[in-house]
């Protein structure tokens, strides 16, 4: 009787807590809230994570003097001047009039700064620096600039999120607005939150982009995915990182 | 789009279909099937009768990806040099091998405690043996539920 | 080499028992894999790996191609002295990656 008690007390705070949750304004959900614990475990032990591999070999090259400047990214940047960077990209760079993600911004240092020759847009070393950049900004909101200029990429990558393309006719938002939280084949549809990225996700065995993550989602919507360098990806990462304002970086994530 | 309708949704199986008809033929011959398994188990027991008991075998029982199953096998045992585990052993059931690994320990290690991640090909049996310095083994298995992820990039 | 990554107490009590927690930067491609022309990518594993404590072996492990990619591994020592556990991988094609770490006891 005392058992049925506590456990039904137990029962009504869950659902007291649940109602809560739901009655919340805010019904985001981030990846890593959509897999279980043993994923979970898997991204906080850091011990355990496979993507701190990487972030160690971006710590050496942080320190790595390189290209005709012989400089470091440390001999110009402190790792704490980095808090908060990777929650507020892509953003438009001094000079520039269109935004760049993170790694664009990177290469820009690599040639700009360190005059040296830009990162490959997969290469294991462009991962593991924006893996050791991302960490610093870990529990912290995302935080896009309050640029005006941003807004026109920002409505183009909104419009690439909604609008139907492909064999299967389908959207960005018909998956991961309409119908987050079901399932698809044995995996749960996220409301595809760039809060991890670079992420280590099981499927490739290693760390990659925001940009490998969108085009396997182009490929599984049997879409052309975009030129390896075009523009809409970061117009995408643009709205995408808009729509998760306020939500808790959690890079390098661990994902299915 | 209320629903999603089961057969316009593409699925990582219906994805890979095409590649699959090219490659399952090979897969399929070269699968550790449950004899193979109890196979791989013979050669490191012999003849010795293998009880279950004294090991627990933690891996979870539905996972995300089979490409990095967490595993952690613990035997109970004082790890004295008169009474340890010598060797863990792990098999599974449908990988194309039956042989997950081999891990020889000792007194010096205090705990038979021994944790990786393992590749799980599909739903299965992964069985777990222990065998001391009295020349015992003793086991335990469990079933594991793989789900496949979707929206991958290509054939794999 | 490889970046390793391995996790122990710096100091421990003596006769304590300590977790020691080891990951690797490996592909371990199980030669059951098709690459992108079809063909099957050729086996690429560890195959390898031992723990040392001042160089006397406390741990050994033999490692299939089940194994994940990156391979990861946490097994228990007793400290019995301070000195150096030496962690050793190896495998195909030659692999061979090491990494330390020195535990005191007190
Ligand atoms: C058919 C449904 C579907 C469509 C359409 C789709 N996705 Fe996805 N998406 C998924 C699934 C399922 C996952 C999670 C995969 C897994 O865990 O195996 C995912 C994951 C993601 C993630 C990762 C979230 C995280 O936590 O890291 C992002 C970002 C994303 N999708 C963006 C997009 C964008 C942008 C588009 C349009 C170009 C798109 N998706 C189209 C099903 C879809
Ligand atoms: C010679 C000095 C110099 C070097 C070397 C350098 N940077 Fe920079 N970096 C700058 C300056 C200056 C800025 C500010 C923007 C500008 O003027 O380009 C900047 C901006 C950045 C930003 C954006 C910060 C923000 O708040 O938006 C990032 C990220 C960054 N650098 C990363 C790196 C990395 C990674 C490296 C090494 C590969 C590196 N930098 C090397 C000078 C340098």
């Amino acid at each position: 009787m005392r058992k049925l008690s506590v456990a039904l007390g137990l029962a009504t705070v869950f659902l007291a807590s649940l109602a809560m949750a739901q009655a919340g304004k805010d019904q985001r959900r981030s990846g890593y809230q959509d897999m279980g614990p043993t994923l979970q475990k898997m991204q906080d032990d850091d011990t355990a994570n496979p993507a701190m591999l990487y972030v160690q070999a971006g710590e050496a090259l942080w320190t790595q003097k390189a290209g005709a400047a012989d400089k470091s990214c440390a001999d110009c940047h402190s790792a704490g001047s980095m808090k908060g960077v990777a929650a507020r990209y892509p953003a438009i760079p001094p000079g520039g009039d269109r935004p760049v993600d993170l790694e664009g911004r990177i290469n820009l240092c690599r040639t700009e700064h360190q005059k040296a020759a830009p990162f490959g847009a997969e290469s294991e070393q462009m991962l593991d620096l924006s893996a050791y950049v991302a960490l610093q900004s870990r529990g912290m909101p995302i935080a896009p600039p309050n640029d005006p200029r941003l807004a026109a990429f920002r409505m183009h990558g909104g419009q690439l999120f909604k609008g139907r393309e492909g064999q299967l006719n389908l959207s960005c938002a018909n998956c991961h607005d309409d119908n987050a939280g079901k399932k698809l084949g044995g995996a749960t549809i996220p409301q595809a939150h760039p809060t991890g990225y670079p992420i280590y996700r099981l499927e490739w065995q290693a760390l990659g982009s925001l940009k490998r993550r969108l085009r396997n989602c182009m490929i599984g919507m049997r879409a052309e995915p975009f030129d390896e360098d075009s523009e809409d990806y970061i117009d995408l990462e643009l709205y995408l990182m808009d729509r998760a304002r306020g939500m808790t970086m959690d890079a390098p994530a661990v994902r299915p | 789009m209320q629903q999603l309708p089961p057969r316009r949704i593409p699925t990582r199986r219906t994805f890979v279909a095409g590649s699959l008809l090219v490659t399952v033929l090979p897969l399929a011959s070269a699968q550790a099937a449950p004899d193979t398994m109890m196979a791989a188990v013979k050669e490191v027991t012999g003849e010795a009768a293998v009880r279950p008991g004294r090991v627990t075998l933690d891996i979870p029982p539905l996972v995300e990806n089979g490409n990095a199953v967490p595993v952690t096998v613990s035997v109970e045992s004082p790890m004295t040099e008169a009474d340890h585990v010598t060797a863990v052993h792990v098999f599974n059931e449908k990988n194309p091998q039956p042989h997950v690994f081999n891990a020889w320990l000792g007194p010096r290690n205090g705990k038979a405690i021994v944790a990786t991640r393992i590749k799980l090909a599909d739903t299965q049996k992964v069985i777990a043996i222990a065998e001391t310095s009295r020349g015992e083994f003793w086991s335990a298995s469990a079933d594991v539920i793989v789900t496949i992820a979707a929206c991958t990039e290509d054939v794999n | 080499m490889a970046n390793v990554l391995i996790n122990a107490p710096g100091t421990a009590r003596k006769g304590e028992t300590i977790e020691l927690k080891a990951l690797i930067q490996h592909p371990m491609e199980t030669g059951f894999r098709p690459g992108a022309d079809g063909r099957l990518l050729p086996r690429n594993i560890i195959t390898q790996f031992t723990a040392t404590w001042n160089d006397i072996e406390i741990f050994r492990m033999k490692m299939s191609p089940a194994v994940a990619a990156n391979p990861y591994v946490s097994f228990f020592a007793v400290a019995s002295e301070s000195g150096t556990v030496r962690l050793r991988w190896t495998g195909d094609r030659d692999f061979s990656a090491e990494g330390s770490v020195t535990v005191t006891v007190t």
